[in-house]
């Protein structure tokens, strides 16, 4: 396996005028391409910092992250789509900002949204569309680029639980489609464990990797079915104790 | 369409123009008893006025070529220091979200200058730059961009926060950040603004008129309550209404047009 992605004890404080807040200490870890990681934490952990750690918007105090040469995309809880534009002009912004907006590029965004049934919405705006909708539009947005890592912060927890199934599993069907890395960032153990194949645990403040889980169901299926599963129960309840043990 | 929708939408309708039948009948009713009251010399036509003389003064003062020239001197006046303070109030918000730290330095100063009643200033402006024009444009300037560059930097500096993250994972740029994000978001507080702009910039062209002037619907205004003439008081505050009501209309013309590109 292709190593995408190196961090390599990386550590985080922060200052403010009343502390000094330690939030990451020593975490270490390896993502290979293709890999899905969620990384499940107890509320506070310092789970979103890590992300925007690992997108380049926060700087290590020490460590070091190693990106290969790869790129990173970035989804957040809130599609933060722009009311203003056309949901084609939003999956076009990224490229625009990045002067990437070749025919070829725009053909490529054009396509997602054909694929993933927003071709007749392309003239619309935002508010017209669904919650559904609206995290497919910024999967795409964040997919225009090319990205080989995608980094997702809570991605779903703005949505209502059948929205939410029903989006994570066209997230993770696009994402397996489209040959993406993704790394995860979740509250849901659920989540994590029915879309990742690697469940990283940290613990509470300053946060460490507590535990690592590779996840293996036996039946290959969609996210929302991997629910069902035999294997599912065992592995949220072991890593419901580490949080819980928090 | 169902029969009820269309009940629903017939009802909408009659109601809209109930307010608007009632809205009219306030007006003639209030025009009407005004003459009615002055005619009959309950109410004294030379200290109100009358509709009748009013628009007698109207008509001789177009008769006079002299109408359009009060009406476009304080137009022209009017347009002259909105456009510059939509410029002022932009670019300075601008500057000030692009550097947080000047932003807070002029922070106290900004706040004196928005409490401090402009037409305090009135004299100041007039010695430094004559019984002008530019006195009074530069009046309304001052009245409308202090505002303006406050609200326009709060629209500015109050953007999600997600977005700037989003355009940040793209971009670094602050400039970037501003262009495809800050201002395009920021359309519909600034062009919310210009309706202030142009009521405070007609507020500021009518207190500079009423300091120094030769012409324009304040000069009117003042002219003729320092000779005493009711009616020519009256028919400015008429002439003013008008004006008024055009730019609001004109204001509220542009911010449909973009409505409408937006849905």
């Amino acid at each position: 396996m292709n190593s995408v992605l190196s961090v390599n004890n990386i550590h985080k404080v922060y200052h403010t005028t009343k502390a000094e807040i330690e939030a990451i200490k020593d975490i270490t870890f390896n993502v290979n391409q293709g890999d899905f990681i969620a990384i499940v934490g107890p509320s506070g952990c310092g789970k979103s910092t890590l992300l925007s750690i690992l997108n380049g918007q926060e700087n290590v105090t020490s460590g070091k992250i190693d990106y290969h040469h790869k790129t990173i995309g970035y989804m957040l809880q809130d599609d933060a789509l722009f009311d203003w534009l056309t949901v084609l002009d939003n999956c076009l912004i990224g490229l625009k900002i990045k002067k990437q907006l070749t025919k070829e590029n725009k053909e490529y965004v054009l396509n997602l949204l054909d694929k993933y049934g927003l071709k007749d919405f392309i003239n619309s705006y935002p508010r017209n569309l669904s919650g559904g909708m609206r995290k497919r539009v910024a999967l795409i947005r964040t997919l225009a680029t090319k990205p080989d890592i995608l980094l997702m912060d809570e991605p779903f927890s703005a949505l209502d639980f059948q929205s939410r199934l029903k989006i994570s599993n066209d997230v993770y069907q696009i994402l397996k489609e489209e040959n993406k890395t993704l790394i995860l960032v979740t509250h849901d153990i659920s989540e994590a464990v029915t879309l990742c194949e690697k469940v990283l645990v940290l613990s509470k403040r300053p946060s460490t990797i507590k535990n690592i889980y590779s996840i293996f169901y036996s039946q290959k299926t969609l996210p929302s079915s991997k629910r069902t599963a035999l294997e599912f129960n065992d592995y949220y309840q072991q890593i419901w104790r580490d949080i819980d043990h928090e | 369409m169902s029969k009820e929708h269309k009940e629903y939408l017939k009802a909408l309708k009659k109601h809209k123009i109930k307010i608007y039948f009632w809205q009219i009948i306030i007006f003639i009713i209030v025009i009407i008893s005004w003459q009615v009251l002055t005619d009959l010399k309950v109410l004294d036509s030379f200290i109100i006025s009358s509709p009748k003389n009013i628009i007698n003064t109207i008509a001789s003062l177009y008769n006079s070529n002299n109408l359009f020239i009060h009406i476009g001197t304080t137009l022209y006046e009017t347009l002259i220091s909105f456009i510059i303070s939509m410029l002022i109030g932009i670019v300075v918000a601008t500057i000030l979200w692009y550097s947080p730290f000047l932003a807070k330095v002029v922070e106290p100063y900004l706040t004196i200058l928005n409490s401090l009643p402009k037409v305090a200033l009135g004299p100041i402006i007039l010695i430094w730059f004559g019984a002008s024009t530019t006195s009074i444009i530069i009046m309304a300037i001052l009245i409308s961009s202090i505002v303006l560059i406050i609200n326009i930097y709060n629209g500015f500096i109050n953007i999600d926060n997600n977005k700037i993250k989003l355009v940040k994972t793209f971009s670094n740029s602050k400039i970037t950040l501003y262009r495809f994000l800050i201002l395009p978001s920021n359309i519909p507080n600034i062009i919310s603004n210009l309706k202030i702009c142009i009521s405070m910039s007609l507020i500021g062209i009518i207190m500079g008129e009423f300091l120094v002037s030769k012409k324009g619907i304040g000069y009117l205004i003042m002219y003729g309550s320092q000779v005493f003439n009711l009616d020519l008081v009256m028919s400015g505050v008429v002439l003013l209404c008008i004006v008024a009501t055009a730019l609001y209309y004109l204001v509220y013309y542009i911010e449909k047009r973009y409505e409408k590109t937006t849905h």
